[in-house]
């Protein structure tokens, strides 16, 4: 089953990407406010059911893709 | 003294940290391959260097913090060794959970490469031992993620537990919140587990050793071990 895992800084944590990329948002003209960066990952894992692939894919998580000190996942079965 | 410098994929302080260990300390020092799973017999202290560990992959640190050579760090720590990360070895011990907290990026974005002034917080561990508390050291930083966080109770811990060891200050010696060029919290530029034998500093000791380099205040850490090996062992 494909998973995409989505990691982001925590909101609390200060994102200077997202902010720096927000100033060039504006310097364009552009509205943009909040802005984030984050990271997708893409992977196949082998699970019966979608149930199974989000759980293997939050132990991923857990063990090594996110660090929760600063980031927080969101996991979607995709097919 | 015997010291092994560990080398991963990316390190790129590794031979400044065998110069300074070899040459102007005169220490037995051996490189060790991250995909050894032992550690050379009899090691005092390892030294994990600075640079871009698997090209800051993911997040600085952390495919290194699972390098097999990890395991025997762990093993070597916990039997009370010393181990002192230096830049990006301080995120490989922050992932690795030999040190709390993360690093982030710094608070200006930039890569940040410039010299910098720590005052010593505690001298009561091995990497201090021949500092004084208050004294200040300058040495250089070069980093993007420099900016150490942890949550409040971790933070509350490292202070209850005297785990901060350096922190960012004025030339004049004075700390406050624009002491530290990366934003870092609470200033906090070193620190030590629990125990004291595990030391994560993001400025570079090793590149302030030798006059003719400019700066000589990172000897005092190395000194401070070498005088703690020889007369309290």
């Amino acid at each position: 089953m494909k998973i995409r895992i989505t990691v982001q800084l925590k909101p609390a944590i200060l994102d200077p990407q997202g902010k720096a990329v927000e100033q060039g948002l504006q310097s364009l003209g552009f509205h943009a406010r909040h802005v984030r960066i984050g990271r997708s990952i893409e992977l196949d894992v082998e699970a019966d059911t979608p149930e199974a692939a989000r759980a293997e894919a939050q132990k991923m998580c857990e063990a090594l893709l996110v660090n929760p000190i600063m980031e927080k996942a969101v996991i979607e079965v995709l097919s | 003294m015997k010291v092994s410098v560990l080398v991963f994929p990316g390190s790129n302080c590794d031979h400044d940290a065998l110069h300074v260990s070899r040459r102007v300390m005169g220490w037995e020092t051996h490189p060790v391959w991250h995909q050894d799973t032992t550690l050379p017999p009899h090691t005092d202290l390892v030294i994990v260097p600075g640079g871009f560990s698997y090209g800051d992959y993911l997040r600085c640190g952390a495919i290194a913090a699972l390098a097999p050579i990890m395991k025997a760090v762990h093993r070597h720590a916990k039997e009370g060794g010393w181990v002192l990360g230096i830049c990006n070895g301080f995120q490989i011990l922050c992932e690795a959970g030999l040190l709390p907290g993360a690093l982030l990026r710094n608070r200006g974005l930039q890569f940040l490469h410039q010299r910098v002034h720590l005052r010593v917080e505690r001298t009561d561990v091995p990497f201090t031992a021949s500092l004084k508390c208050g004294q200040l050291l300058e040495m250089p930083i070069a980093h993007g993620e420099g900016n150490y966080t942890c949550d409040e109770d971790t933070l509350v811990s490292l202070q209850t537990h005297r785990q901060i060891v350096f922190k960012y200050a004025h030339p004049s010696g004075e700390v406050n919140e624009t002491s530290a060029p990366n934003g870092s919290l609470a200033q906090i530029a070193g620190l030590v587990n629990r125990s004291g034998n595990v030391l994560g500093l993001m400025p570079h000791p090793e590149r302030a050793c030798e006059a003719s380099l400019g700066m000589v205040d990172g000897l005092g850490i190395f000194q401070s071990l070498e005088h703690h090996h020889r007369f309290v062992g």
